[in-house]
């Protein structure tokens, strides 16, 4: 990896997001999953379907997805799965929020919507990086998009503004 | 430029390869680059960083503007722009003269027998959709049949689906085969009594395929159909002869064409022009208004409501002059060099896989690089300066048949140099290493 011409992508593409854009985990469709949907993004042709087994709590028993879209929509679904399992709906909602913030703004308080895993926050904040390209923000929140559509039981979202 | 490479019915029959027949004449790249301003321009400048020169290879998308269209542009605002058809005074009718000719420029580019056959319109979406809806929702009825191809772009497919839901008829779609080929026959035995209208891309603007034109309309004529095509990625990379390759419609937008964006063309049979109502209402389509009834003017002013699009259409006039000049048999044979050269070097890349192969293609280049998103490859691509599309190209239906959710694609236009094939070509080794 010593092309320097990709340095302004440092950021972006940090060994984390390249290592789970390979290897994404949880990469399956459970068979006991209650709730999917599909997340679309038309204009660069990332779709995923997330795959949630919600229990009668609301909490998140399991959670995984399937399909490939770009190294960043891949790693962000993938560290997805790993930071919400075992979080009740409300908990990823919030998640999500402060996460979108992370993505979309220089001074994001992670304070802003109630109280958030700070640990979680901070394994996904290596996708921060989109902050800097605009039209990357969509494909890391391309899955989260598709988690919110799942609990809600929409079935469907596009990330296409 | 010879005139031979200006001489009209020189084209080569469209049924056979569209290669150029004539033997290769010098084609000065580097002063055709000096006609287009923004070539230039370096990207991803930065202080304290020099930028990257622009390698622009999304031509299939959008063509740059030579300096030739920019002036005549200007000139029209600073010198001769008045509205069009209605005036009396002096600058009204020069523009209105300047913008007519236009229509006659159109024509001859295409070859029509007159300029009275071309429509102009905002682009070739606009094209498709002013003969469905006013085409197509006068003659087509539920049990007719349309054909279309899995190449088609979205505007050629859309516009169908919406009348369809109106009128009832069927849609049928012409396959093609893994090289990306046209599959006659089965468009050969789709053709029925039933079959109203055949609307086929002329070119691909993901494959590249250039499709069998004359012998399409052939065989659709010999069962009554009318035939459309969309001829936005071929008529800038080829002659294209509306005599000889004999549709009933041809259509194709101005800003691939290296003209401005907002303008294109409608070329119509004047028998079937005659037959149709008109498109929208308004002012400049009218014959005679009162509240007891219009009347409406004949084609083509029938389908041109409103104030047209006076400046982009002087600017239009100035790009068929410039690919005039330049010959566009000249710009084939120099596009396909680096077609060549890009293809060759791509193949030999491994887990490159290149998504059209017919043999008759446009200097349009898609491919999927394994185990990289073409989101991921575009972007590293352009950080060379190197600028691609990625995603499925308004073509879903194509990507399907491919079997791929996007692609990558690299478009050649007149002003590329082979040094810029080279650089696609590096720039995709580079990704290739940085995702290993």
């Amino acid at each position: 990896m010593a092309n320097d011409q990709f340095d302004d992508l440092r950021d972006l593409y940090q060994e984390v997001i390249l290592d789970h854009g390979r290897h994404p985990r949880n990469h399956r469709h459970p068979p006991d999953a209650n709730r999917e949907a599909r997340g679309d993004n038309p204009l660069c042709g990332d779709r995923i379907t997330v795959y949630l087994s919600l229990d009668d709590h609301g909490v998140i028993q399991d959670v995984a997805f399937e399909g490939r879209g770009c190294a960043i929509s891949t790693a962000s679904a993938s560290l997805m799965t790993e930071v919400i399992r075992g979080k009740t709906e409300q908990d990823a909602r919030i998640l999500f929020e402060c996460f979108h913030d992370l993505c979309t703004k220089d001074d994001a308080d992670s304070d802003a919507h109630g109280p958030v895993d700070e640990d979680a926050l901070d394994r996904l904040r290596v996708l921060s990086g989109v902050r800097e390209f605009p039209v990357r923000v969509k494909c890391a929140t391309l899955a989260w998009h598709a988690l919110s559509a799942a609990m809600a039981g929409a079935g469907k979202v596009s990330t296409e503004e | 430029m010879p005139d031979a490479h200006r001489k009209r019915g020189h084209t080569s029959a469209p049924t056979a390869s569209h290669r150029p027949i004539l033997p290769p004449e010098p084609y000065d790249v580097e002063r055709v680059r000096l006609d287009f301003p923004i070539l230039r321009r370096l990207v991803h400048e930065r202080p304290g960083r020099l930028g990257k020169p622009l390698v622009y290879l999304d031509n299939a998308a959008s063509g740059q503007k030579p300096r030739a269209v920019i002036d005549a542009m200007v000139r029209c605002m600073e010198q001769e722009y008045a509205n069009v058809h209605r005036g009396i005074h002096y600058l009204s009718q020069q523009t209105t003269d300047a913008y007519e000719a236009v229509r006659g420029k159109i024509a001859c580019f295409l070859n029509a027998p007159s300029r009275d056959n071309i429509v102009i319109t905002r682009n070739a979406t606009e094209a498709i959709n002013l003969v469905a809806a006013t085409w197509g929702r006068r003659f087509l009825e539920p049990g007719d049949e349309v054909i279309l191809s899995v190449l088609e772009h979205h505007a050629n497919i859309v516009p169908w689906q919406l009348l369809q839901s109106e009128k009832g008829f069927t849609i049928k779609v012409v396959p093609c085969d893994a090289r990306g080929q046209l599959d006659v026959d089965a468009y050969a035995d789709l053709l029925g009594p039933k079959t109203k209208l055949v609307a086929i891309t002329h070119g691909s603007n993901v494959t590249g395929t250039i499709t069998p034109v004359a012998e399409i309309t052939r065989l659709a004529h010999r069962h009554g159909a009318l035939v459309l095509l969309d001829g936005s990625q071929t008529v800038v990379h080829m002659p294209v002869d509306v005599q000889v390759i004999n549709p009933d419609f041809y259509v194709f937008t101005g800003h691939k064409l290296y003209g401005p964006t907002g303008i294109g063309a409608l070329y119509g049979r004047k028998s079937v022009l005659h037959q149709m109502p008109p498109y929208q209402g308004g002012g400049d389509m009218i014959a005679a208004v009162s509240f007891d009834g219009t009347t409406y003017r004949d084609p083509p002013y029938r389908f041109e409501a409103g104030t047209p699009p006076i400046i982009e259409g002087i600017g239009l006039g100035a790009a068929i002059d410039y690919v005039e000049m330049l010959g566009r048999d000249a710009i084939a044979l120099h596009e396909h060099s680096l077609l060549e050269r890009a293809t060759k070097r791509l193949e030999q890349i491994e887990g490159v896989r290149i998504i059209g192969t017919a043999p008759d293609k446009a200097a349009i280049l898609s491919f999927v690089l394994d185990g990289v998103h073409p989101h991921d490859l575009g972007m590293l691509a352009d950080q060379m300066g190197v600028a691609i599309r990625v995603g499925r190209h308004c073509a879903e239906p194509l990507l399907a048949r491919f079997g791929v959710e996007a692609a990558a694609r690299a478009s050649f236009g007149l002003y590329n140099t082979i040094a810029e094939a080279d650089a696609l070509v590096d720039a995709v080794v580079a990704v290739k290493e940085f995702f290993r």
